[in-house]
C-alpha cells in the first residue's frame, strides 16, 4: 500500500490507539480492553501481531491494557484487520474517555460486593472514548479494599453495602464488632444488646460477610469519587454523594458530571482543575439536583 | 456466654494464609458439634480466618477480645450444615 506520508493524522493515529514512539514512524498500539479482561484465543492474535508486525513483546500498562509496541505506520491497516479478525480493536487516547479499569468484583472475588466487571462494560457501552476537555478516567473497585484506587480516577466507583442488623438472628457472638474496622458495632454479650452507629460505618460490608447467622443484611451500592488525579498534580477524588443502589441512578449521576466537565472545562484542562477552578459546590449542586 | 471447647490452636505464630490453614488442620480433627477454640490476631487474620471457617460451614459462637491484640473464637465444627 502506498502512503503519503504527508498525508498521515497523527491525531487520528492517536484517538485510534497508535501511539507515536521516539523511532519515525512507529508505533505503539494500545488495544482497547475494558476490565482488564481479554479472552485467551485473543491473547494468540496478541502474540501474532507482536510477532509478525512488531519487535515480539508487548506492554502491560498501567491501567490495564496491552500495547504492542513497534507498529510500522505502512502495517496500521493490516494490524487493524487483523485485530478485528479476533474482535480486538485499538484503544482510545487523547482528550476522550479513557480505558475503564475494574477488579474483577464479586462474580469472582470473594471480598467484592459488585459486579465490577460487568459495570465495566456497560461504562464502556455508554461512554466509550467520549470526546471531552482532556483524558477522562474511570475505574471501578468491586470493595473497601480498594485494589482499583477509586480516588485516583476523574470519576472513580467504589462498591460499598449499606448494612442492617436482624434482632431475631443475632447470636451476640461479638464477631462483627472484631472485623468491624471503624468501630461502628459495639456487642453487649451479657444484656444482649448491639449498638450500631451508622454515622461511623463506611459501608465495607464486613460485618455482613463476616456474621454466622445473617442477623447482618447489606443493599449492595456504589460510593463515588470525583476528581481524581494521580500524574502531574496529584489529588485524591471527593466524595460527594451518599451511596447509590441502582445503575439507573449512578448512570445520572455520571452523565451529569460529562456534562458539568463538557459545560465549563477549557481545553487541556484535566476535570479536577475544572472543579477547583468553578467550584465544588456547583458540582455536588449538580450531581445531587439529578438524584432527586 | 461460658462454652468449653474441645481442642485449642494458637495461630498468632504465623501469617496468612498459613493462619487459615493451621486452623483447618486443627478443625479436621474433630466431630462435627465439637468446639474448636482458636486465639488469633487482630487485623487479616480476624477478618479472614472467621469468614473461611463460615464458607466452609462451621459456626463462630463468641468472639473474645482479649484486649493484647489478639482474639480468641469458639467454633463450632460444622454449626452451619444441615
Amino acid at each position: 500500500m502506498e502512503i503519503n506520508m504527508a498525508q498521515v493524522d497523527y491525531k487520528e493515529l492517536k484517538k485510534g490507539g497508535f501511539m507515536r514512539q521516539k523511532q519515525k514512524d512507529n508505533f505503539s498500539l494500545r488495544l482497547g480492553i475494558i476490565g482488564g479482561q481479554i479472552e485467551a484465543d485473543q491473547l494468540l492474535k496478541v502474540h501474532e501481531i507482536a510477532k509478525k508486525y512488531g519487535h515480539g513483546y508487548v506492554h502491560m500498562t498501567s491501567r490495564q491494557s496491552i500495547e504492542i509496541p513497534f507498529i510500522k505506520l505502512e502495517d496500521v491497516e493490516s494490524v487493524k484487520k487483523e485485530l478485528a479478525e479476533a474482535k480486538l480493536q485499538p484503544g482510545v487516547c487523547g482528550p476522550r474517555v479513557r480505558t475503564i479499569t475494574a477488579c474483577q468484583g464479586s462474580e469472582v472475588c470473594p471480598n467484592g460486593v459488585i459486579d465490577s466487571t460487568k459495570l465495566a462494560y456497560e461504562f464502556d457501552s455508554h461512554y466509550h472514548g467520549r470526546e471531552l476537555p482532556h483524558k477522562f478516567k474511570f475505574g471501578i473497585t468491586a470493595c473497601c479494599n480498594n485494589c482499583l484506587k477509586a480516588e485516583e480516577n476523574d470519576v472513580g466507583v467504589k462498591g460499598g453495602q449499606k448494612v442492617n442488623w436482624v434482632e431475631n438472628k443475632c447470636t451476640f457472638c461479638g464477631l462483627c464488632e472484631a472485623v468491624c474496622r471503624e468501630k461502628a458495632i459495639t456487642v453487649d454479650k451479657s444484656g444482649k444488646k448491639l449498638l450500631f452507629n451508622e454515622e461511623a460505618c463506611n459501608y465495607c460490608g464486613r460485618c455482613v460477610k463476616a456474621c454466622p447467622t445473617e442477623a447482618w443484611e447489606g443493599k449492595s451500592g456504589f460510593v463515588l469519587y470525583f476528581g481524581g488525579l494521580f500524574g502531574n498534580r496529584i489529588a485524591i477524588g471527593k466524595k460527594l454523594l451518599p451511596i447509590i443502589f441502582s445503575t439507573e441512578d449512578l448512570f445520572k449521576v455520571v452523565d451529569a458530571t460529562l456534562k458539568f466537565y463538557e459545560t465549563h472545562g477549557k481545553a487541556s484542562e484535566r476535570f479536577r482543575n475544572t472543579v477547583d477552578r468553578v467550584g465544588w459546590e456547583l458540582l455536588e449542586k449538580e450531581v445531587a439536583g439529578v438524584l432527586q | 456466654m461460658e462454652i468449653k471447647a474441645d481442642d485449642f490452636v494458637d495461630i498468632t505464630d504465623v501469617v496468612c494464609p498459613i493462619t487459615f490453614v493451621k486452623a483447618k488442620v486443627a478443625i479436621e480433627e474433630l466431630e462435627d458439634g465439637q468446639i474448636l477454640e482458636v486465639r488469633m490476631n487482630e487485623g487479616e487474620p480476624i477478618q479472614n480466618v472467621p469468614r473461611s471457617f463460615k464458607d466452609e460451614g462451621h459456626k463462630v459462637l463468641n468472639v473474645i477480645n482479649n484486649e493484647d491484640g489478639t482474639f480468641t473464637v469458639f467454633v463450632e465444627k460444622g454449626g452451619l450444615e444441615g
